[in-house]
């Protein structure tokens, strides 16, 4: 699959969303909690507890893009406003306060832009996001199920560890918006979605994921079941070490990105990259 | 004075070219001419005046961006700036088509070899880190090295126990690095945090236009956040706003005063009195220590 294929299948509108996951992985142990306690509730981010095992109760937060189209407008399509990163945060705390581990599952194209969400300062919602989740005593998982657009994705993914599903796609711009800045030509959309990288076989090459997880295709799918495991024993790893090996394990697997990969190949822009 | 339109033929031809589309404003130039019109007000400035006057129009208060060594110069005390890593460059990690080549024309155009610069200094009399964003260089986007120095900047400043100023620009991201840059934003904000934790005083100075990745990081995360008048502070690009929402903005939206307004900035401080400012905020925080030359 070309990288084009791959940002059409990760902004399909019959891929699971993170109310699919969580429902799936905690199916009625999750209760949802609403709200940041400072202006709103954004539908964009549902937040809540549940059980991933008898003992064990986890923050789980995700990027909400909705399952038909009445959702999809309720839930902005997964594009969160200031509001629901500080709703974000403030489960984060208190999975902080609480000892329990966090997931975050990102889907969104990217955090919204409008004037409401510049008027709350949307860019100091993520910014607080950024610094608070490098230091919050508690271990942290995301997982990018679907879109990974940019900052909005980066304020639920400062993890310990960030995995991705096998057609998932996390990027820095649209390969659109790429395009038309950098070649003013969107015929070229593909081949920017080749050259951006955002692939997670291409990110895992670059050392900013851990691990690619191949795709549960319904809710009923077995592969839950490997996947809730997995998620489990990752969370005992992480609660095993001391908080300030925690968060020292979470300072450098940032710090050292970039500087710990070897130059990747030229793309080609040929036929694979040629849109049709 | 003279009648402005007589002399619109003067014009610097930098005053409306946007610099390759990662400019949301256009980036007024001097020329090695005698005369600047103010991109504002159009008024025509004597440009050893306008030298004089930090680049900021005297007629209508306009702020023209400052390079980063004018920068430097306006808030360290004098000849105290000891520059970081100033050899550090950027390679093209993706092998993104051209980049190898917009970087050796950044640095040609700006004399400067990445978007930011960082080192320590005395401001007021007071040991400090600080850091500049150069909007010259392709428009301070953030790429890995960029990161890289402003986080070895937050990391020199908490082992040494000193504040940091770091006065910011920004397109945003730099698209040419992909992921990479969007990296820097956590990696940066991870190194704010370790100095924040550690007591010690943070002071963003946001200048025109900080948009992007930079806001939704650093630019935020400052104890204490001012902003030079009128600059462009915001997350989204007006322009990508209204392709969003499909509306005019309104005319003062994400000047620094709207922003201000909203809660999110401290204090507008004119480029006159910002050092001043800045001074009396690092010697209230300060302690013997950081006030040794």
């Amino acid at each position: 699959m070309s990288a084009f294929d791959k940002l059409t299948t990760a902004r399909s509108n019959n891929r699971l969303t993170s109310i699919d996951y969580i429902n799936a992985l905690f199916s009625d142990s999750f209760f949802e909690l609403h709200g940041d306690r400072r202006f709103g509730d954004d539908k964009a981010v549902v937040g809540g507890i549940g059980m991933l095992r008898d003992d064990m109760p986890v923050t789980v937060i995700g990027l909400e893009k909705g399952r038909d189209t009445k959702e999809r407008m309720e839930r902005n399509f997964g594009s969160a406003h200031p509001e629901g990163y500080r709703k974000a945060l403030r489960l984060m705390k208190q999975a902080e306060k609480f000892h329990r581990p966090v997931l975050c599952f990102v889907d969104t194209s990217g955090a919204f832009c409008g004037i409401g969400a510049e008027e709350r300062g949307q860019g100091q919602a993520i910014a607080e996001n950024l610094m608070e989740m490098m230091t919050l005593k508690t271990p942290i998982l995301s997982i990018l199920i679907g879109e990974g657009g940019s900052g909005g994705a980066l304020g639920l993914a400062v993890a310990n560890e960030v995995w991705m599903l096998e057609n998932a796609v996390y990027s820095v711009i649209s390969p659109e918006g790429c395009a038309s800045i950098l070649w003013k030509d969107s015929s070229k959309t593909a081949y920017a979605a080749e050259c951006l990288r955002i692939t997670a076989q291409d990110l895992f090459k670059l050392k900013v994921v851990e691990r690619v997880i191949r795709e549960p295709k319904s809710v009923e799918s077995k592969m839950f079941d490997s996947l809730r495991g997995l998620i489990a024993s990752t969370f005992d790893r992480y609660n095993d070490m001391s908080i300030d090996k925690l968060l020292d394990q979470r300072y450098n697997r940032f710090r050292v990105m970039g500087n710990n990969v070897t130059p990747l190949e030229p793309v080609v822009e040929d036929s694979n990259t040629a849109q049709t | 004075m003279f009648n402005n339109d007589l002399f619109t033929f003067l014009k610097p031809k930098n005053e409306l070219e946007q610099s390759q589309g990662e400019a949301p404003v256009s980036s007024p130039e001097i020329p090695d001419t005698m005369w600047v019109k103010c991109p504002k007000c159009r008024a025509l400035i004597l440009t050893a005046d306008l030298e004089s006057n930090h680049k900021v129009c005297a007629k209508c208060g306009h702020h023209m961006r400052l390079s980063p060594r004018e920068r430097i110069s306006l808030l360290s005390d004098d000849q105290s700036f000891e520059e970081f890593d100033k050899d550090m460059v950027s390679s093209n990690i993706l092998s993104f088509p051209d980049y190898d080549l917009k970087l050796q024309s950044a640095r040609h155009k700006s004399g400067e070899n990445e978007s930011v610069v960082t080192g320590r200094c005395l401001i007021g009399g007071i040991n400090t880190v600080l850091g500049v964003m150069d909007p010259g260089f392709m428009m301070a986007s953030m790429g890995t090295v960029t990161g890289e120095k402003i986080t070895r900047a937050f990391e020199y400043a908490t082992e040494h126990s000193l504040p940091v100023v770091m006065c910011t620009a920004s397109g945003g991201a730099r698209m040419q690095e992909g992921i990479l840059s969007l990296m820097q934003m956590a990696k940066t904000s991870g190194a704010v945090k370790r100095h924040s934790d550690a007591g010690l005083l943070y002071i963003t100075v946001l200048t025109d236009p900080t948009t992007g990745g930079v806001t939704a990081s650093f630019a935020m995360e400052g104890d204490i956040i001012l902003s030079e008048p009128n600059a462009l502070i915001g997350f989204a690009g007006p322009r990508v706003i209204e392709q969003t929402i499909r509306q005019k903005l309104p005319k003062d939206f994400q000047t620094a005063e709207f922003v201000e307004q909203k809660g999110f900035i401290d204090a507008v401080v004119p480029r006159k009195e910002l050092k001043a400012a800045v001074a009396k905020l690092l010697k209230m925080h300060s302690t013997a220590a950081q006030r040794e030359g």
